[in-house]
């Protein structure tokens, strides 16, 4: 019954010809632990493997492209899907890198819904790598035990928001929307059911676990030196030892206000990070607390007054003529930035995200490159993944929390 | 959402005669499909939110298997670029019979907002697809619609998947 | 005479363009305005020929000639503590200067200071990888060169990395459109199934604003749904749209009269 094509069934996977040969595996597109789409191709001597090859470009999707041929705003929601587990890190960095272009900055109350936002979704993230990597590692019931507390903060962002996943939260000046009531004392209450299973469900599986920590320890080493040849940032960066996290060293939004501290792993290996990983959600709940004690203070200004790039509010465009063209004209046309070129680097919840925007006053950006912290983290697998067994493999991509659509763009 | 009554022994009108076995046989292939994993992007975690704890799905009888040799239906949630159509395809292939595919979400319906040169605009271009999902990303209740659709869609057809297929004497 | 089209870049252009509007840039400043930055500078243009220098947005940028990238980033990473190379790639300016623009943006840790290395490179030369200094250059390299077509020499592994092993072409040039050229668009047809089933197949439908009033397949009706290509008309015939005829003027009247002289 199958319909005739050109594919004709190949068995190039194995190569047995020798006693002595290595076996050429391929860690294929298509893996229930593979993350989304990594092709790995491994050498195995054995169950070790001697080589590791990781092919990437099976989720490209021409996102750079795309930017240069939309105007600044279209673009935005694209953006949602590059790393699209914690959509709006990648919104936010995104409009910050135009709004340093610009010279503007967003409101106060503005930045206090954005930063909770972005704590938020760190959350979101951290609760997505604990379960996809303890659904690889063997530990099925933490994967549905960190979706449920996911489903809160899912709840959340869609009463914010509209959406679950991609949620385009955030615009080039401020944010589009303000808080619903009762959000802050929901939000309240999720920071406290995570922080209450953080310490009950997650430690109480998974820290003390011989198993866990049989198969996480030792796992994954990465050098110091290594990790900053490579290029890697965040959690990776902080996990072999290196004190660096852009919200401290470079803060942006309120970041300099907040009071919190930034755990560092002096193992070098994956329990180290795993550990990193739930103290940063800790540090996440902290931090908005602080911020919902923030939020009454500020001025009900959700985006920043610039009228050259960025549509005044709801309330008057719909009764002032002039705001009313020039929303008119920066929707079709586009606004048009000051020539130059901008790198901006945000601690997204999986390393340093940053967008590198060059223009040329045009509504179109001229050249738009997004710096994805899982592209460097995936080359880092052709060394990382030498001279380890194949059961370590799967932990070992678990470890580094890449996400395709941030690899292949 | 509509109707909770699901009526086992209706044909839907097709002008298909259906025996009692292929009721029976319909029954036991609806109440069981199992997905493929094959979660290419972001619908791939809405995906994951379906078959997690809220909107569980198993429930529905499925259980995510991770060889094509072993599923039933192919859910294939996200982008297909152009580089990864060659082995969506091999991987359709190798499926067994019977087989069916829903495709989730804009980007496999019709390319979505990936207007570009690496994304293939509709899955459909390579697989024969039974259920199209809107959305972007649709929510995993939607993705639970879209099954019980698909299990609508077995119960009417007759048992012989011979007879189904040439309906669709599309070169794919 | 139809419109002409430069081929030079064929991205979208914004529809309008305001003709009196003065394009401002991003200020720039001079580098001797930071410390950090100018002895960074200094140490900088002992080794190698730095074409320009400023500062924008509080990062560095310096230019320098595209042999020199290998001498540059030495430099850089042994004196001047530029630990990660952040990122590297490419800006496609052949249309409009002729070459290329890579940049490499360097971060240094402890200083906490971030800088742009910029090189003008001619279509068809090649640049000196870097990965023997940071190894973060190998994807990005490859990026680079799946790209743009920028080769990087010395590089251990220098094959396409996004794009399949077999594609024709360099996306994210000026000259490739964002839709794909004709070996993009059937691509997937003939490596599956081959030449002759582009016309079984039929060509990919890339107008996204297409609306069919009876769509079943883009257009979902939750509760009430077809199989697949089912008619929904219900016998109704699509007319097409009147336009009221008291406003519309007749410019091109077949008796060859200019409409002034019929209403005289």
């Amino acid at each position: 019954m199958q319909q005739p094509n050109k594919l004709s069934p190949f068995f190039e996977n194995l190569n047995f010809e020798r006693e002595d040969n290595t076996m050429v595996i391929n860690f294929g597109p298509q893996h229930p632990s593979a993350h989304g789409q990594l092709r790995l191709v491994l050498e195995l001597d054995g169950e070790q493997v001697v080589k590791a090859y990781p092919d990437i470009g099976y989720l490209h999707r021409g996102i750079e492209k795309m930017a240069e041929n939309m105007t600044y705003n279209e673009f935005l929601p694209t953006t949602d899907r590059l790393d699209y587990i914690a959509s709006t890190s990648n919104n936010y960095a995104y409009a910050l890198a135009v709004e340093k272009l610009l010279g503007i900055e967003a409101p106060r109350r503005a930045q206090v819904i954005r930063t909770m936002l972005l704590e938020l979704n760190r959350i979101i993230s951290h609760l997505f790598f604990v379960a996809t990597h303890a659904l690889d590692v063997g530990a099925m019931s933490v994967f549905l035990y960190a979706f449920r507390e996911r489903e809160f903060a899912m709840d959340l962002m869609e009463d914010y928001c509209g959406a679950r996943l991609t949620h385009s939260a955030v615009r080039i000046g401020g944010v589009p929307l303000d808080l619903p009531a009762g959000w802050m004392a929901q939000m309240r209450t999720f920071c406290n059911t995570v922080e209450h299973e953080l310490e009950h469900t997650y430690n109480a599986l998974l820290e003390e676990n011989r198993i866990w920590k049989m198969r996480l320890e030792d796992v994954g080493v990465l050098t110091p030196e290594d990790a900053l040849s490579w290029g890697c940032s965040g959690p990776m960066l902080r996990g072999s030892g290196i004190a660096y996290d852009i919200r401290k060293e470079e803060p942006y939004e309120l970041y300099s206000e907040l009071d919190f501290d930034v755990p560092i792993s002096e193992t070098n290996d994956s329990y180290g990070r795993y550990r990193l990983y739930m103290a940063e959600m800790k540090e996440s709940t902290k931090m908005i607390k602080q911020l919902i004690l923030m939020y009454d203070e500020t001025e009900p200004q959700l985006m920043a007054h610039a009228p050259q790039y960025i549509s005044a509010p709801k309330e008057e465009i719909m009764t002032q003529n002039y705001a009313l063209m020039q929303h008119f004209v920066l929707v079709t046309q586009g606004m048009r930035p000051p020539k130059g070129e901008v790198y901006v680097p945000t601690e997204s919840p999986k390393g340093e995200l940053g967008f590198y925007i060059k223009s040329e006053g045009e509504p179109y950006a001229y050249r738009l490159k997004c710096r994805a912290p899982s592209f460097f983290h995936t080359g880092l697998l052709q060394e990382i993944l030498v001279g380890v067994y194949i059961a370590d493999v799967v932990t070992i991509i678990g470890t580094t929390n890449i996400v395709f659509g941030e690899v292949d763009r | 959402m509509a109707q909770h009554q699901v009526n086992y022994a209706s044909a839907g009108g097709l002008p298909i005669a259906l025996t009692s076995v292929d009721h029976l046989v319909n029954w036991g292939r609806s109440n069981s499909l199992w997905p493929l994993t094959y979660g290419l992007a972001c619908c791939a975690i809405e995906m994951m939110a379906a078959g997690a704890s809220r909107y569980d799905f198993d429930r529905m009888g499925t259980i995510f298997r991770a060889s094509p040799r072993q599923s039933d239906v192919m859910i294939l949630a996200g982008t297909l670029s152009k580089k990864h159509s060659e082995f969506a395809r091999r991987l359709y292939d190798q499926m067994t019979e019977p087989k069916w595919v829903i495709s989730m979400g804009s980007c496999a319906n019709t390319g979505g907002m990936f207007n570009t040169y690496a994304t293939v605009q509709g899955v459909d271009r390579i697989i024969p697809v039974d259920i199209y999902l809107p959305g972007c990303a649709p929510r995993p209740e939607t993705l639970q619609y879209a099954l019980m659709m698909l299990q609508k869609k077995i119960r009417r057809e007759s048992a012989n998947m011979n007879n189904n297929r040439k309906q669709n004497l599309r070169l794919i | 005479m139809r419109k002409y089209t430069p081929k030079g870049n064929v991205q979208g252009k914004a529809y309008y363009t305001d003709r009196y509007h003065v394009v401002p840039s991003v200020p720039t400043f001079d580098v001797a305005t930071d410390e950090v930055f100018a002895k960074q500078l200094e140490l900088l243009s002992a080794k190698v020929e730095v074409k320009s220098a400023k500062i924008m947005l509080g990062q560095m940028i310096v230019e320098i000639n595209h042999a020199d990238n290998f001498k540059a980033l030495e430099t850089l990473k042994t004196e001047c503590d530029y630990a990660i190379l952040s990122e590297m790639s490419a800006v496609d300016y052949l249309a409009k200067d002729g070459n290329f623009e890579v940049f490499y943006q360097m971060h240094n840790l402890k200083d906490v200071k971030r800088m742009r290395l910029v090189m003008r490179i001619e279509q068809g030369l090649a640049v000196e990888s870097v990965v023997p200094l940071y190894k973060s250059a190998n994807f990005a390299e490859r990026e680079m060169f799946d790209m743009f077509g920028i080769v990087s020499n010395n590089h251990p592994f220098m094959k396409r990395i996004l794009m399949p092993d077999d594609w024709e072409g360099n996306p994210l040039l000026k000259t490739y459109p964002l839709q794909g050229d004709e070996f993009a668009s059937w691509y997937e047809v003939d490596k599956i199934f081959g030449k002759d089933a582009r016309e079984a197949i039929g060509p990919e439908i890339r107008d996204q604003s297409q609306i069919d009033r009876y769509d079943t397949k883009r257009f979902s009706r939750v509760g009430y749904e077809v199989p697949f290509g089912a008619d929904i008309s219900e016998g109704e015939t699509e007319t097409a749209i009147e336009y009221s005829k008291t406003f519309l003027v007749d410019y091109q009247k077949a008796d060859g009269v200019k409409p002034a002289e019929h209403r005289k």
